[in-house]
């Protein structure tokens, strides 16, 4: 550090970088480096607290099982789905290359996303919510509305359900008072769902922060990483091994001692202000414990969180498609349209067939979830084309463009670099 | 209400498909693959099953064809009908044996165009008729609009000149659909079907092709030489609307290729199968959980390759719902042929790759599904002509345009 501290005052000193018109430039480098460094309390908070007390959780029930093949959604689901699109056609895409520059989300745009009611599909009725049964499929339909907005941004809207969301499907009565209320209200509270960590080949069954047993609950030490919202964020739900038995999850509020947020950007989604959670013997009491502690409840929820992934692949990809069609029928070269040259229209065919494919397997495991079937298999398999082709549809993206794509006048660049969060990320999202 | 699991109704029809796929195909499999050119004798009885299953209405298995129209049309619900069973019927019988299914009796994609283009009068009169389907010629395959047999009527009857190549079961079926033109200077509006039955005069049969794969299936190569066939025997309409262009004809692709997406399904999931039994053997099993990069690089390249066979199924269901519910389907046929098509051999050629010997000799079915897969990747428009077709409709392009 001193070292660099050394030569970068001595690169301060030149005037060569004036002569340049590298002063700007450089500067933003440094100012950068000093922001990933620095680390700051969690955001201090609401105090939650359980206003009513219920006579027990309220759970959504499966959704029925018709018997019958069929991909037309329901009349209300259409409705959701025009609705959240029309949102993020409207709210997310023209904001996207800003939060992305930004690192945050525009004002006021999360705010009216609840409003949206986004978070209320997921709350049961009885808890103030909309919901009647479960609703993984509308669910994975507003993300991938969403992500065909902005993959970014839908991830800073999306984030504080699934928090909800795994307080309705696992939290207890008490639970469900504390903290369901405010997923209700005017002012939804930023939230995250941490389960990512800093490591190559990182195993969700595998989390090296740790969860010790006190006599008053729980001690929490470890980092979480690519926490969405993480600086604001006032509730976590954090998965740690509990004293060498596997993983569980445990609910922290960002007032507790001990919990630090530390910025930390990452090659896209950069409009969910993705943060890195530090937990240096976090205290927790005994009712943090989310579902028991249960290998099945931890299971369950890795695999609806892919799905979630593998919704927003779906919305993305669609997006490159949206916009490579009328970018190579109008583009000339040779004198007529590049659409016209096969090597050119295979490759929007490819799009536009493994796009499909994957949206199917991703919509086969979200039904199977909410109808409370086994769906271990159909989700392993969405998440596998979600990262494979989502990605190639990515590079697809760009490579039509040729350099406009490479340059951030079009957003397939952005979409190239959101895409690679497939199949890296796990956790953050809960359909 | 979105639900992508096959319909509880055709549980009993997919049973049955998949107990004869077990017990009439799998044993007869490698037989038929070594004596090529043999007549599966086994099957007649089996075929006369079959024409059961299909009568029921509710669809069966193989080429009893895509038909608009045929029932009520009155619910304005979620329909699962004889698409989507045809297509899950022959999912579990190329599970068995590709070749041979393609080889069953009255299963001819003759029948399916006949089904899918015929009017009433001529569905009855081919009824029971075992048909081939004759389109590529020597000098033409992807480019039908290019065929060179001519069919010039004179007095009651059409006069049919030319040669066929690639015709499926053009020695065992009862009668072949020949496409030819009514007149070469109007081009592909001009190309119509006609039903040429075995013993008329003027139709030969020239020799069989010796094969990579679907051996069991026999491949003929046809000649016809001033061969005479009734006027009635042309299917759809005589009259040549330019407008209209090659829809006609055309229009038998749409429901034949999601059949031919189902077979590759079939092939593919035997392979799927036969592999995850190999490796289990050999200690390697998947984990759905477990990250895929953790695990054997076996179980990953498995992984993906059932994560391409899940979207081809998905794909090739969707087309054939599309068809039940009336919903135009060129566009999802053609995505669903394209993804099966590559999936198999791609899955096919792996999976041997992965099973070492066991998988490469004689010992076992992989190497032969293997070589069965990749006519599936070509006949009813090959991997390029569907990316060409979806690629027109993406892009909105006429065929002029986008070559």
């Amino acid at each position: 550090m001193g070292v660099g501290l050394a030569a970068l005052t001595k690169l301060a000193g030149t005037r060569t970088l004036d002569r340049v018109g590298l002063r700007g430039p450089v500067e933003n480098l440094v100012s950068a480096a000093t922001r990933n460094g620095f680390r700051a309390a969690g955001a201090a908070g609401r105090t939650f607290k359980a206003a009513q007390r219920l006579g027990g959780p309220a759970r959504p029930a499966p959704a029925p099982d018709t018997g019958l093949f069929d991909l037309a959604p329901g009349e209300e689901q259409q409705m959701i789905v025009d609705t959240v699109g029309e949102f993020a056609a409207e709210q997310l895409r023209p904001a996207a290359a800003e939060a992305d520059a930004k690192l945050a989300p525009p004002d006021g745009l999360l705010s009216r996303a609840a409003e949206l009611g986004v978070t209320l599909v997921g709350i049961p009725e009885e808890l103030g919510g909309i919901g009647t049964e479960r609703s993984v499929v509308t669910n994975v339909l507003v993300g991938e509305a969403l992500a065909h907005g902005d993959m970014g941004l839908a991830v800073a809207v999306l984030a504080p359900s699934a928090v909800s969301t795994a307080l309705v499907q696992w939290g207890d009565e008490h639970q469900q008072a504390t903290y369901l209320p405010a997923f209700v209200g005017d002012n939804v509270p930023a939230a995250a769902l941490a389960v990512q960590e800093r490591k190559a080949l990182y195993d969700p069954f595998k989390p090296a922060t740790r969860a010790r047993r006190t006599p008053k609950g729980y001690q929490l030490d470890g980092v979480k990483s690519l926490v969405p919202r993480a600086a604001e964020a006032e509730l976590f739900i954090v998965s740690a091994d509990l004293e060498g038995r596997g993983p569980a999850l445990f609910i922290v509020e960002s007032s507790t001692a001990g919990v630090t947020i530390e910025p930390e950007p990452a090659m896209g989604l950069r409009g969910a202000a993705t943060g890195r959670l530090h937990l240096d013997k976090v205290s927790l009491p005994g009712s943090a414990l989310l579902g028991g502690g249960s290998a099945e409840t931890f299971t369950e929820l890795v695999r609806l969180s892919r799905l979630g992934w593998a919704a927003l692949a779906c919305g993305t990809a669609k997006a490159v498609l949206d916009y490579v069609v009328p970018y190579v029928n109008e583009r000339q070269a040779f004198g007529e349209p590049i659409s016209h040259r096969q090597g050119v229209a295979f490759q929007v065919a490819d799009i536009g067939i493994e796009l499909e494919g994957m949206r199917l397997v991703t919509l086969r495991a979200a039904a199977r979830a909410e109808q409370g079937k086994p769906f271990a298999r159909e989700v392993a398999l969405a998440r596998k084309l979600a990262t494979d082709k989502g990605m190639q549809i990515g590079s697809a993206g760009v490579q039509l463009l040729g350099g406009h794509g490479f340059v951030k006048e079009h957003p397939v660049e952005r979409w190239y670099r959101d895409l690679r969060a497939i199949g890296v990320l796990e956790g953050v999202l809960l359909p | 209400m979105i639900n992508l699991e096959p319909p509880k109704k055709a549980g009993a029809l997919v049973n049955q498909a998949y107990q004869a796929a077990a017990e009439v195909f799998r044993p007869i499999s490698r037989k038929y693959d070594r004596a090529e050119h043999a007549y599966p004798s086994e099957l007649d009885m089996f075929a006369a099953l079959l024409d059961g299953l299909n009568g029921s209405g509710e669809g069966g298995a193989g080429a009893s064809g895509v038909r608009r129209g045929d029932d009520d049309g009155k619910s304005n619900g979620n329909r699962n009908g004889g698409n989507l069973s045809t297509v899950l019927g022959t999912i579990e019988m190329c599970w068995g044996d590709v070749a041979l299914l393609l080889s069953m009796p009255r299963q001819g994609l003759g029948n399916a165009a006949i089904a899918s283009v015929a009017n009433d009068e001529q569905l009855e009169r081919f009824a029971g008729l075992w048909a081939a389907m004759a389109i590529t010629e020597p000098g033409c395959g992807s480019d039908s609009a290019a065929i060179t047999a001519t069919a010039e009527l004179d007095g009651d009857e059409y006069v049919l000149n030319g040669e066929k190549i690639f015709v499926t079961a053009g020695q065992r079926a009862d009668a072949v659909v020949v496409w030819a033109s009514l007149d070469r200077s109007k081009g592909r509006a001009a190309i119509k079907s006609f039903v040429v039955e075995k013993g008329t005069p003027g139709f030969e049969v020239v020799r069989l092709e010796h094969k990579l794969g679907i051996r069991a299936s026999d491949t003929a190569v046809l000649r016809f030489e001033n061969c005479r066939v009734p006027k009635e025997n042309l299917l759809g309409t005589p009259e040549i609307d330019t407008k209209k262009g090659f829809a006609g004809v055309m229009q038998t692709f749409d429901n034949t290729r999601p059949l031919v997406a189902a077979m590759a399904i079939g092939v593919a999931r035997a392979a799927l199968e036969e592999t995850a039994r190999i490796l289990a053997e050999a200690g390697v099993t998947v984990d759905y959980d477990k990250p895929a990069n953790s695990q054997h690089a076996a179980a990953a390249a498995y992984l993906q390759l059932e994560a391409d066979y899940e979207a081809a199924y998905l794909l090739t269901l969707e087309s054939a719902w599309m068809a039940d519910n009336r919903k135009p389907n060129s566009l999802h046929a053609s995505m669903a042929k394209a993804k099966a098509g590559r999936s198999v051999v791609d899955i096919t050629l792996r999976c041997v790759e992965l099973a070492g010997t066991l998988g490469y000799t004689e010992d076992l079915l992989l190497e032969k599904w293997s070589r069965d897969a990749k006519i599936l990747d070509i006949f009813e428009g090959t991997q390029q002509i569907q990316q060409l077709i979806v690629a027109r409709k993406l892009l909105g392009k006429a065929s002029a345009e986008l070559k």
